[in-house]
């Protein structure tokens, strides 16, 4: 259990602070219970547009927690309640006008396992953009499918068997196209949960890729367990640990580069250096 | 092996067989010998099952008739090869005037094929009737004795080798003769049984098992509703019965009898129709359609669910497009068991009302009906034992139906399970 009573230092909400940059997604005092139980407590983060930015920390510190609170997926578990705020385009997604359909539109997400529909590859991409009111042709529909496949780096290796099943495609195949169904639907921010831990290294390094080539249109939140991952692949990075109650806290938030090579704090280091987690 | 060795440190030891292996061996062929026997007893019990029903459904019959269809022979013309017009003159010198004038008045001569008159000969002249039936085994491999019977105890009768099932068994309504005694009553009232139940019972439960598996919170009173129906599920189908007795044939006469709808059937006067009796097996199976479709929607994976919302889907979205489709195999499989379950029903209609007894085809719901069972039911229980027989037939018959209602709606679910 790592005490964190006397830490001397307060984590920074924002990355870049003092500096000028556009904000995706912020929150603010954010805190998760499932029942009585706190997962995540009173964590503030900002979240810079058009980066990556990784969430690591041990098993249990709330970071899929975190995560989920961001396009409200924790909803799901009945027994979740989030308090708090989570800013998003100057909008609070948990006021009470807001729909949590349309906050999972604008924030897509990207599973741990790789989920396609049990439906064909083309109907996999299509869906998505059908249920959100797609009203353009069938050929505008399929341009749109070939974009979106494109944007996965998965268009060449489907483009001949765009009819058959989605699952008919390999482990990696699957999640870059589960990737593209994300996209498909023009989300703003994509949030990603541990997307290559099911996947060989071969599959990690194109989902990697991938990741880096969507920046230029989309803000991606990674959470990963794999701290070479995180180096490779973040721009920013947040650590979340856990306090003495077992609810996680953000620990540490910066810049990648600085976070791997010169952390503010002990647990951080004795993290990213493998002694513990 | 010793698991603490040290690797490196001299020869490593060979391995040596767990001394209890053949004893764990003994263990599971014991094991694999009674799953099988088990396996065996129920493929045993099975054959004489239908063993038993083919034994009664063929056989030799002794016929007794009153006037033998040689005595009509016209000139050496057998009975079967006269024409019409003398067919016509051998029934008016036999029957009497008022019967003759009746039939000509239900359908004039004239307007009469020749089989048609034929029929007529031997139903009113020759008027065969059975003494006595024996078993397809008896009638296999007893032959001699059954000759020697026949010969000495029915000197009048005639051996044939019949089988109950036969076209006109299928065709012919009910009859007290057991020569023209047929199923298409019966067949006609399950079917239309059936297909109430399955337009009740299959909406109702799958929308409930949505409801509960998908929307409901999980508190107190949803699961004592779902207590309840696992319960329900185990009811006895008699007390269903009770229940449609005093709620569809009773309370809601007006309704189950057509009289609200302004329908008028002359053969009802009361709620003892076929739709009391769809909606009393609806009632039955939508325990065991409920439960069968919980589990279903419950095998469709969580993740899938969660990929649907997360792209923006609604929940009634991701129920319709990923979560029923996901689940309708299995729906369509629990649902097939509980019509099978249902088909089979003999209880629950007795008391409801299914007529033992009616010679008309029912014509809709507000019809008097009899099923399949039921009228299996009122053929064994009757005391002659050419009923037996035609109450094996009439099950072979049910088999049929049930398997060929089985086999479709398999193919539907393969069909749903296919795509894709």
């Amino acid at each position: 259990m790592i005490q964190l009573q006397n830490q001397k230092w307060i984590p920074s909400a924002s990355p870049v602070a003092g500096l000028e940059a556009e904000m995706a997604i912020e929150a603010r005092h954010l805190h998760v219970y499932y029942d009585d139980f706190l997962a995540v407590r009173d964590v503030d983060l900002q979240i810079v547009a058009n980066k990556i930015t990784a969430i690591i920390g041990p098993s249990g510190c709330g970071k899929s927690s975190m995560l989920r609170a961001f396009n409200r997926m924790n909803e799901l578990v009945p027994s979740a309640r989030t308090e708090g705020q989570v800013l998003f385009h100057d909008q609070d997604i948990y006021a009470p006008q807001i729909d949590p359909v349309e906050v999972r539109r604008r924030i897509g997400m990207v599973f741990q396992k790789p989920n396609p529909f049990p439906k064909s590859i083309f109907d996999n991409i299509a869906w998505g953009m059908k249920i959100n009111g797609f009203q353009g042709s069938k050929k505008e529909l399929e341009e749109s499918v070939e974009i979106s496949l494109r944007a996965a780096a998965l268009w060449d290796e489907v483009k001949d068997k765009l009819h058959q099943s989605g699952l008919s495609l390999s482990g990696g195949q699957q999640q870059r196209l589960c990737i593209a169904r994300a996209i498909a639907v023009k989300p703003d921010i994509i949030l990603m949960d541990e997307p290559a831990s099911a996947l060989d290294p071969i599959a990690t390094l194109k989902i990697e890729e991938l990741m880096h080539d969507l920046t230029s249109e989309y803000t991606i939140i990674v959470v990963t367990h794999n701290m070479q991952q995180a180096a490779r692949v973040s721009d920013y990075t947040a650590f979340f640990t856990m306090d003495a109650g077992r609810a996680g806290v953000l620990m540490e938030y910066g810049v990648t580069s600085e976070i791997f090579t010169n952390p503010r704090s002990k647990v951080t280091e004795d993290y990213i250096t493998g002694r513990f987690g | 092996m010793n698991p603490h060795a040290d690797p490196n440190s001299g020869p490593v030891a060979p391995p040596q067989p767990a001394t209890n292996l053949p004893h764990r061996r003994r263990v599971g062929e014991a094991w694999r010998v009674i799953f099988l026997a088990s396996t065996m007893l129920g493929i045993v019990a099975l054959t004489t099952l239908l063993l038993n029903i083919l034994d009664g459904s063929f056989g030799y019959v002794a016929l007794e008739n009153r006037v033998e269809p040689v005595e009509l022979a016209v000139d050496g013309v057998t009975l079967e090869d006269l024409s019409k017009e003398e067919l016509v003159r051998v029934l008016e010198e036999r029957i009497s005037p008022a019967l003759f004038r009746k039939l000509e008045r239900d359908l004039p001569f004239e307007d009469r094929s020749q089989e048609n008159v034929l029929a007529l000969v031997y139903e009113k002249v020759v008027q065969p009737k059975v003494v006595k039936t024996w078993t397809l085994s008896d009638s296999l491999f007893k032959k001699g004795e059954i000759l020697q019977e026949v010969q000495s105890r029915y000197p009048q009768a005639e051996l044939h080798f019949m089988s109950w099932i036969r076209p006109a068994f299928i065709a012919n309504q009910q009859s007290s003769d057991p020569l023209k005694a047929g199923v298409r009553t019966a067949i006609l009232g399950s079917l239309w049984t059936i297909v109430i139940t399955i337009v009740i019972a299959f909406p109702l439960g799958v929308g409930a098992a949505i409801y509960l598996e998908e929307y409901a919170a999980d508190n107190l009173v949803n699961r004592v509703i779902q207590t309840n129906i696992n319960n329900l599920a185990g009811v006895p189908s008699i007390i269903y019965g009770m229940l449609g007795l005093a709620i569809f044939v009773r309370a809601l006469e007006p309704i189950t009898s057509g009289a609200a709808f302004g329908v008028v059937d002359p053969t009802t006067a009361n709620g003892r129709t076929i739709l009391s009796a769809g909606l009393t097996l609806a009632l039955l199976i939508l325990p065991l359609i409920i439960i069968n479709a919980q589990e279903a929607i419950r095998a469709v994976p969580n993740s899938l669910r969660q990929a649907s919302l997360g792209l923006g889907g609604t929940q009634w979205q991701t129920i319709w497009h990923h979560v029923l489709p996901g689940a309708l195999p299995g729906i369509l499989t629990g649902t097939i068991l509980a019509i099978s379950r249902a088909i089979g029903e003999t209880a629950p209609l007795v008391v409801v009302g299914a007529s033992t007894f009616i010679s008309f085809d029912p014509t809709g719901p507000f019809s008097k009906f009899t099923t399949l069972p039921s009228q299996i039911y009122q053929w064994t229980s009757r005391p002659q034992s050419e009923f037996r027989n035609l109450a094996a037939a009439a099950i072979l018959v049910l088999l049929v139906l049930l398997l060929g209602m089985n086999a479709s709606a398999i193919m539907l679910r393969s069909r749903f399970a296919r795509r894709i």
